[in-house]
């Protein structure tokens, strides 16, 4: 249900939020031009934020560039390491002589961790968009649940946000003996959290009116736009690298993919902000059945850290020291939908060019496209829809 | 219909767009190298072409070669796209070589609005400027910043509107010297230099 | 009102039990004391975050850490809140923008420095071209923080420190300038920072 913005009066209305606004997820502002009620224009302005981590990427040695990757994306830490891992890996295994093979317990782990990341990003995702279009309640239930996700993370590598987890050539640390028994604890208790959560939020009437047919991305808009991730996949797209490019051991695992079909019901429409969201608690739900699968491939730990079963971490210094001469583009998939890594070596023990393509970005480029005719209200609504992280944008 | 192989893809390429090189990168990495006047008309078809159908843009971006051990030696920067189809799903790497001196490459986001953002980021740290783009403006540093930071020949700022960048008795940590640094680049010396500036 | 902890402990307090006469009822203190044992018991907090650390200060003023205990709201509005906790990098396109928003405030206002970034550019004040190295350019600090990011407990450490310095505060007085580090335990091993080892953490032995 999109309105025209007519302007009878001819009169419009500049409105800045941000960019200190409660509602913009960190320091993002938008300029919209309002005509009565509905936004007639608007224009996001970045770079609040810039950190200038693609410049340091140039600056450091390749290991010591992934804390920073922490920072890119500070919500799905260890997704972010990931990708920039499987990219350095890949770009080793470009030449034989510097190949690497990460053990298979440590591509477990990495499995693992990331996929319990992105429950605790989607959890951070649904409940701050609940936040945003007013029910303050989900929001304090789903950083419960972050919170235990957390607590794990403390256990296996001493920190609750920025992990410098996933190294490259395997995991920093071998897991705790005790933590897949918690993981799988954890998981049990989370469901059932979930069905209250659910109950709370998302089969709520209100929360499912406010959200259906509002900033409707078709598929074709959203591929031309380049969404991607849960936007895109909002968008009713079937799309995703675990499953159609797998990296690591994704390829062994039944990864299925949930798309938006228009969850709303007769009101709402393929691609609008309740699927969007629906989406991501799908993807909930099967990051759930993916740790579950992880956990029953976990091989026993080997008393050798390099180890090609059950160590943590293969040895890559050497590699590390004369990486091949060339450049290389990898993409995984982060909860914000594609990270994308494109690295060039000049064959020395420093990046020459590390690029990191998000998907907030991308589906910041498409707010003003969408914003055009909806509700000043509802901006709120698809910001949060779109799950953007400013510094992702911004980097 | 099913995804084509790089060679597959140069082969439709070549045989309408001969300017167009095939190239691989020092890893094997192949890409095309595109003419800067033939782009627009090559991502056209690209993207229409019932075969190919290159309906993504899944990244856009570039570096500077000034220091790359490259033979021969080019100070161009190179613009990398990224081609994703979702119908078709292959993929393909093109790329633009923008001389330093007048850099300009044609804008791509009539076709992909993607390209709208991604255009923009490597016009404020690249400083390529693509002719045709609605709204090319910085989008990452401030509109009234100096340079463009992911050249290799960019100099720190010392100061922003009178405040310092470092603090007392701070430097800039010195950037790890490159394999033959001291043959490539002589250092323009900058007019004022900045204070602690790294060495170019 | 007899029995409540929260009168006894009200400066000046006699902290005998209150009972009906007429001095028993009546309790003499200072203005200044009366209206600082108010202010440090309802922190009304800028829902500000700009980076990495405002995931932690969202978890502090989540279930688990619960800042609302402390009297800590959080409000949207600067000219509603006396503290304005700096959660994460301020770049230089940014800093204005926080100055803008500090100065919107009204006094008593004070300021915390969370996480390394806000005081001091952190792991971007090396190579970094856009950070400003320390908020503390633009706008004074009362509490830093370090940590990368602080845990929930370090924060909730400042806080603490803050209250001593808002219990000490004169409305004719001079206000303190003197910056107060918070020397939490956090600060020595919560920032593992460039660490990147291979070595596995010890494990009690059993």
């Amino acid at each position: 249900m999109t309105i025209e913005a007519t302007t009878p009066s001819g009169e419009r209305m500049i409105l800045n939020m941000g960019p200190h606004h409660p509602a913009t997820h960190g320091v993002l502002r938008i300029v919209v031009e309002s005509d009565g009620e509905v936004v007639a224009n608007c224009t996001p302005d970045h770079g609040y934020l810039h950190r200038s981590i693609e410049k340091i990427g140039e600056c450091v040695e390749w290991q010591m560039f992934v804390p920073y990757t922490d920072r890119i994306d500070y919500v799905c830490a260890m997704n972010a390491n990931l990708a920039y891992c499987v990219g350095v890996e890949q770009l080793l295994r470009s030449d034989p002589g510097t190949a690497v093979q990460v053990p298979f317990r440590a591509e477990c782990i990495r499995v693992l961790v990331a996929e319990l990341n992105r429950i605790s990003s989607h959890m951070i995702a649904v409940g701050a968009m609940a936040m945003d279009v007013g029910a303050v309640t989900p929001f304090l239930h789903s950083i419960a649940q972050r919170e235990m996700v957390n607590d794990i993370f403390e256990k296996l590598c001493g920190q609750r946000l920025t992990y410098n987890y996933i190294t490259v050539g395997g995991v920093a640390y071998d897991l705790t003996p005790g933590a897949p028994d918690e993981i799988a604890s954890f998981l049990n208790t989370f469901e059932k959290e979930m069905v209250r959560f659910n109950k709370l939020i998302t089969t709520n009437t209100i929360f499912r009116d406010r959200c259906a047919s509002v900033a409707v991305v078709t598929s074709d808009e959203a591929i031309a736009w380049g969404l991607v991730g849960p936007n895109l996949r909002g968008s009713g797209v079937d799309w995703d690298l675990r499953r159609d490019e797998p990296y690591g051991i994704y390829g062994q695992l039944a990864v299925r993919v949930p798309f938006g079909e228009r969850f709303a019901g007769r009101h709402g429409a393929v691609g609008d902000c309740y699927d969007r969201y629906i989406v991501r608690l799908l993807e909930v739900q099967e990051s759930v059945r993916l740790c579950r699968e992880v956990l029953k491939l976990l091989p026993p730990p080997a008393p050798k850290a390099t180890d090609q079963t059950g160590g943590f971490q293969a040895d890559v210094k050497k590699q590390l020291a004369r990486p091949p001469k060339g450049e290389m583009y990898s993409r995984t998939e982060a909860p914000r939908g594609e990270m994308g890594y494109f690295i060039v070596s000049d064959g020395t023990k420093v990046p020459y060019r590390v690029r990191c393509r998000t998907g907030s970005f991308s589906a910041a480029g498409i707010f003003h496209h969408v914003m055009k005719g909806i509700f000043l209200a509802d901006v709120v609504a698809v910001i949060g829809s779109f799950d953007v992280v400013v510094p992702e944008i911004d980097r | 219909m099913s995804a084509l192989s790089f060679a597959e893809l140069c082969e439709r390429v070549h045989a309408r767009w001969p300017a167009v090189e095939a190239k691989r990168s020092d890893n094997g990495q192949p890409f095309l190298l595109v003419p800067a006047t033939e782009l627009v008309a090559l991502v056209q078809w690209l993207r229409s072409d019932r075969e190919l159908r290159f309906d993504a843009l899944s990244d856009l971006t570039g570096y500077d070669l000034m220091k790359y051990p490259a033979t021969p030696p080019s100070d161009a920067i190179a613009v990398v796209y990224v081609l994703f189809s979702y119908v078709q799903k292959h993929k393909l790497m093109l790329r633009v070589l923008a001389p330093r001196a007048a850099c300009v490459v044609p804008s791509v986001s009539f076709l992909w609005p993607a390209a709208l953002y991604f255009e923009r980021e490597v016009w404020d740290l690249l400083g390529v400027h693509f002719d045709g783009h609605p709204t090319l403006l910085r989008i990452m540093t401030p509109q009234d910043w100096v340079g463009h930071p992911l050249r290799k020949d960019y100099i720190y700022p010392s100061e922003y509107h009178g405040v310092p960048h470092l603090r007392e008795g701070q430097h800039f940590e010195h950037v790890p010297q490159r394999e033959g640094d001291a043959v490539k680049a002589a250092p323009t010396a900058p007019a004022a230099p900045a204070k602690g500036a790294p060495p170019a | 009102m007899t029995d409540d902890p929260m009168m006894n402990a009200l400066p000046g307090s006699t902290k005998q039990k209150a009972g009906n006469q007429l001095d028993e009822q009546i309790h003499l203190t200072a203005v200044d004391e009366f209206l600082a044992w108010g202010k440090e018991n309802s922190l009304f907090y800028l829902l500000f975050a700009t980076a990495c650390c405002g995931i932690e200060l969202m978890q502090a003023g989540g279930p688990r850490y619960d800042l609302d205990r402390l009297g800590m709201i959080p409000r949207a509005t600067p000219r509603q809140s006396d503290l304005m906790i700096i959660a994460g990098t301020i770049t230089h396109k940014m800093a204005e923008r926080v100055r803008l928003i500090y100065q919107q405030m009204t006094e008593p206002r004070w300021v915390v420095s969370m996480g390394s970034c806000a005081n001091s550019g952190g792991p971007f004040s090396k190579w970094s071209y856009s950070v400003l190295n320390g908020i503390d350019k633009y706008i004074p600090v009362d509490i830093y923080i370090p940590g990368c990011p602080p845990r929930p407990e370090a924060l909730i450490d400042g806080v603490y420190a803050l209250r001593e310095r808002v219990r000490r505060y004169r409305t004719l007085g001079v206000r303190e300038t003197v910056p107060h580090i918070v020397a939490s335990a956090d600060a020595a091993f919560g920032c593992h920072f460039g660490k990147g080892g291979s070595k596995q953490p010890e494990e009690p032995k059993a």
